[in-house]
């Protein structure tokens, strides 16, 4: 899994059976250290519960379809959890605090 | 599978069901002279590693959903071992 942020939300009215219900949050990825690294990614949100601004923890791949119900989706990332807070030495998240 | 160095605790209260009570650890990504490679990952555990320590992470989600026994398991990283040494030729 990766840490990410929360920087929007996606909304598809038209789309595939299995996803309806699931929210699609844009998600900033992070680097080891909190800092953005990369490119947004968009996240279904298998909490159905993180909103802008917040810290996530997320997964690619199979492993992403496999957070939802149903699972047989196509659906390439997910937001597996709504992070607390990171205990690393260092580790500074854009709004300054640790979560 | 990879090696890496744990550098720190993930804490997420709202979580899918199957990571709840399992500690999330954030590993850097070491290369085989066990320098760090910037990448990172954050990895479940499957035996207590704690901060500072070099691990051996498997990185693919069917090898680690048959260690936790759970083919439903939405898991990818999983901390399976503690290295005490590596040796390179």
């Amino acid at each position: 899994m990766l840490l990410g942020r929360v920087i929007g939300t996606v909304v598809a009215t038209e789309k595939y059976d299995g996803l309806t219900g699931v929210p699609m949050l844009f998600v900033q990825p992070l680097d080891r250290m909190g800092a953005d690294a990369g490119k947004p990614v968009v996240c279904a949100d298998s909490t159905k519960m993180a909103g802008r601004g917040e810290l996530v923890l997320y997964e690619g791949g199979r492993e992403a379809a496999m957070m939802l119900e149903p699972w047989f989706v196509p659906v390439d990332h997910s937001i597996m959890g709504i992070v607390d807070e990171v205990s690393r030495d260092g580790w500074r998240h854009e709004n300054g605090d640790r979560s | 599978m990879i090696l890496g160095k744990v550098t720190g605790v993930v804490v997420a209260t709202i979580k899918h069901p199957f990571y709840v009570g399992r500690r999330m650890l954030m590993v850097d990504r070491l290369d085989e002279g066990g320098n760090e490679t910037g990448a990172y990952l954050v990895a479940a555990a499957a035996v207590d590693a704690g901060v500072g320590q070099t691990v051996l992470v498997v990185d693919e989600g069917n090898s680690a959903r048959q260690v936790v026994g759970d083919s439903s398991a939405p898991l990818r990283s999983l901390i399976v071992g503690v290295v005490d040494d590596v040796a390179i030729d």
